[in-house]
């Protein structure tokens, strides 16, 4: 009974209706390729959406996490270029820290001046993506200038499938850095103490206050560690499309806020969880990926989001009051 | 005088220039259940953050077991035993009960990982401690009212507490409620732990407490065992003037018996309540108790338009009228103040001119401009009426005291020339001088103005005193009509103890 009554397994049922209802339509949807390449369109939104869960769940909202992706990415890769370095692990790291040092700047905002997130984000946003163009270029990097043991890396596959034809089609590695990280994110948000104060911060930030947690440190880890994830999700964005465009990611906060409310977190805060975040990135992928298949026009795409933003909180704004009530 | 666990000893203390105590001096013996009596804005809650270490007082000393404890500090408050439950009890909805009990070991702990294995094992015994039924896998906001307080003082027991202060714990919950806390209390002083209740509900005070003390602003007014104080000397010392209690009597007019102001036949709301008949007069004030969900304020909802689908008539002045919304309430004539004016009712920060007239605008602005010079008059006219206790009607209504934002609710009404009013929980956290005033209103309304009044209210004695036919309702249906002059309010409250 507690099963069922939990968010994740209503969302996994839904997701498992939507599979059956679009496989239906288009049987090609069930073809391992087809899911392979729906499973690599996970990792990008789905390791930003877990910063933004954090985020979430402590009752906060940031906005600003694509624009820090962009420039983390452009400007680990100009350097690279402009060093002539060539590597992997470095790089990552770089976009890493950087995606750090951008979100602590929210967060500073946020504690020092208990700014609302909304706006802070906003600010910081428009202010990173306007730097990034003004100062460092608007040029693109393209398949023959970008470091080349970036693109190798993404390309690393897990399972290689030949099909009949001849061609090879594969699982990328990147779903497991993806699910590592899921994984890290849970056991912080479960079985540590700075986890449990995302939690307790969104619940009420009066009632955190008196029980004595630093809300200092717990706010400074949020916005640092969705930040973090944005930046490395950047880079590795670039790697795996064999592209730097300082102009990507536009729009895509809709996106993943949409996957992560999708997936049972309260916008209100308090509540969410790293599984249900998975299954909520992972439906939002495949309905995309099915209106792309059934050719329908981007800008209908964008209602359909919409809407799914819409219908995904009122839900979870719905539950919530029937909880309490 | 050093048998006592805790002392203030003239403590005083300032806020800007203005005196919140002065020489206030309080004793509580270990393991007594004492009362701190006192209005809204007598020094009651500084009383409490100075036993607990919120603020430093500015003169006097504490004292613990006969020793002075200068410079106390919240955690050295604790460490010494002294807890505080709030009147929002500071917990986490969205946690579950056993992590909410756990939450102060582990951060006392210092821990920086998650134990749940060890978070149950903490709750249970806080549990077990209290000797009460308590889920922990339970989501706290799921929880009602009590059982959120009975996790507060689950929690304040596990620190080997000494002294349990608890503020205004009655205001949310029913009366059996009131009687499970009690005996909880009476438990818990049984293990030689003292209680301090801040309450302004004397009949609750009289019925827990050993001994009381009252306080007027911001001084001790008198301090005895309680078998030395009744209802009426209680009063005296918190408001400083006798209060006038006598009950109110209406007399129906000769000849024959006037139209009623409000009458429903057959009234229903699926699910809620059915076959609701009742008929009130001008000048009548009738109450209505039962328990919580007994379907007394989807009644109230129903006739402030705010369920469309009901089922059945409403009379208004012998004339049927359709309430599909407030909008057709209010233009029908009646008048709706919620339970909690704080949410429902008021916009706190805005004026007190601006609450007043929130329903009258479309009438003030009848040429689409808004009759600034009416607007004035007839907001003066209502502080006047009201007596609010304000410089200027400009002022935040946030900044006034409990009872004085219930007037403003009620000035509102009035301006919307309303003939059926209806309270809900009239003065819910209302201090006794604020009370007794709003009901000498409520008393002049249906007196003077004709006004039909209907009283929702779980405090008995206000609606023995106030109204003069008593409604029971239980499960949706209308059990008895008691004129008040039968009855008393002990035969009232016997009679909803058999409701469950």
């Amino acid at each position: 009974m507690a099963l069922l009554r939990r968010s994740e397994t209503v969302i996994a049922g839904i997701l498992l209706l939507a599979m059956v209802l679009i496989g239906t339509i288009n049987p090609a949807f069930w073809q391992l390729d087809n899911l392979f390449s729906l499973m690599r369109s996970n990792v990008i939104i789905g390791i930003m959406a877990l910063g933004v869960l954090l985020v979430l769940i402590s009752g906060g909202i940031d906005v600003s996490f694509p624009a820090f992706a962009v420039a983390a990415m452009y400007l680990t890769i100009k350097g690279m270029l402009a060093l002539g370095y060539n590597g992997v692990v470095l790089p990552l790291l770089a976009a890493t820290i950087m995606g750090l040092l951008f979100g602590a700047v929210n967060g500073f905002f946020v504690y020092k001046f208990r700014m609302i997130p909304l706006i802070v984000t906003l600010g910081t946003s428009a202010m990173v993506r306007g730097f990034l163009l003004g100062v460092v270029g608007t040029s693109m990097i393209n398949i023959n200038k970008m470091p080349t043991a970036l693109i190798d890396f993404a390309r690393t596959d897990v399972i290689s499938v030949t099909k009949a034809d001849g061609t090879t089609y594969g699982l990328t590695a990147m779903v497991l850095i993806y699910v590592g990280l899921a994984v890290a994110m849970h056991l912080v948000l479960r079985y540590t103490m700075i986890g449990r104060s995302a939690y307790a911060l969104g619940g009420d930030p009066e009632a955190a206050r008196r029980a004595g947690f630093d809300l200092r440190k717990t706010i400074f880890f949020i916005y640092c560690v969705a930040g973090a994830l944005a930046g490395f999700a950047g880079l590795l964005h670039s790697g795996m499309i064999w592209l730097a465009n300082p102009r990507d990611f536009v729009g895509l906060e809709l996106d993943v806020i949409a996957a992560v409310v999708l997936g049972g977190a309260s916008i209100f805060g308090g509540r969410g969880s790293v599984l249900g975040t998975m299954l909520g990135v992972f439906m939002l992928v495949m309905v995309k990926n099915s209106l792309i298949i059934m050719r329908v026009d981007t800008t209908w795409q964008l209602v359909v989001v919409g809407s799914i933003v819409i219908v995904a909180t009122a839900l979870s704004a719905w539950r919530d009051r029937r909880r309490t009530a | 005088m050093s048998d006592g666990f805790i002392e203030l000893r003239g403590i005083r203390k300032v806020f800007s220039g203005v005196v919140a105590l002065d020489a206030m001096s309080l004793v509580i013996k270990p393991g007594e259940i004492h009362c701190l009596a006192g209005e809204n804005g007598s020094g009651k809650s500084t009383v409490i953050k100075i036993m607990s270490g919120v603020y430093q007082p500015d003169g006097g000393e504490i004292l613990i077991d006969g020793k002075p404890v200068p410079g106390m500090t919240p955690i050295g408050a604790i460490a010494h035993g002294v807890q505080v439950i709030y009147q929002d009890f500071s917990l986490f909805g969205n946690l579950t009960v056993a992590e909410n009990l756990a939450m102060n070991v582990h951060l006392g702990e210092k821990r920086r990982l998650m134990n749940w294995r060890r978070t149950r094992a903490i709750a249970r015994e806080a549990v077990d401690r209290l000797g009460v039924e308590l889920d922990l896998d339970a989501e706290v906001a799921s929880l009602p009212t009590a059982g959120k307080q009975l996790v507060a003082i689950a929690r304040a027991l596990m620190s080997d507490a000494r002294l349990i202060i608890m503020d205004e714990p009655t205001t949310a919950l029913t009366r059996k409620e009131v009687e499970t806390l009690f005996r909880i209390v009476r438990d818990i002083q049984a293990r030689g732990i003292a209680i301090l209740f801040v309450s302004h509900k004397m009949r609750e005070m009289l019925e827990i407490s050993e001994r009381i003390t009252v306080i007027r602003n911001g001084r001790k007014v008198a301090e005895g065992p309680t078998g030395d104080f009744d209802e009426a000397l209680i009063t005296r010392h918190m408001t400083g003037s006798d209060i006038l209690s006598e009950p109110y009597v209406w007399t129906p007019p000769s000849g024959p018996p006037p139209v009623p102001r409000l009458e429903i036949r057959g009234l229903a709301v699926p699910g809620k309540c059915e076959g609701l008949s009742l008929a009130i007069r001008p000048g009548e004030i009738v109450g209505l108790s039962g328990l919580l969900g007994s379907g007394r304020t989807d009644l109230a909802l129903a006739l402030f338009g705010m369920v469309p689908r009901y089922e059945g008539e409403i009379l208004i002045d012998g004339a049927p009228v359709r309430l599909r919304s407030t909008q057709e309430a209010i233009e029908a004539g009646i008048a709706y103040v919620p339970e909690d004016r704080l949410t429902e009712g008021l916009f706190l920060p805005q004026s007190i001119k601006r609450n007043m007239l929130a329903t009258s605008y479309e009438r003030l602005a009848r040429k689409l401009v808004i009759d600034r010079d009416r607007a004035e008059e007839m907001t003066q006219g209502m502080v006047r009426a009201m007596q609010i206790a304000t410089p200027t009607a400009e002022k935040p209504v946030m900044q006034l005291s409990g009872g004085n934002q219930q007037r403003v609710v009620l000035a509102r009404w009035l301006l919307t020339d309303a003939r059926v009013l209806i309270l809900n929980g009239p003065t819910v956290g209302v201090d006794v001088g604020s009370k007794a005033e709003i009901h000498a209103k409520i008393r002049e309304l249906a007196q003077h103005h004709g006004l039909a009044v209907l009283m929702i209210s779980d405090d008995v004695p206000e609606l023995v005193q106030n109204c003069n036919r008593i409604v029971l309702m239980h499960r949706g249906r209308f059990i008895e009509d008691l004129p008040a002059a039968d009855v008393t309010e002990e035969t009232v409250s016997d009679r909803l103890k058999t409701f469950t």
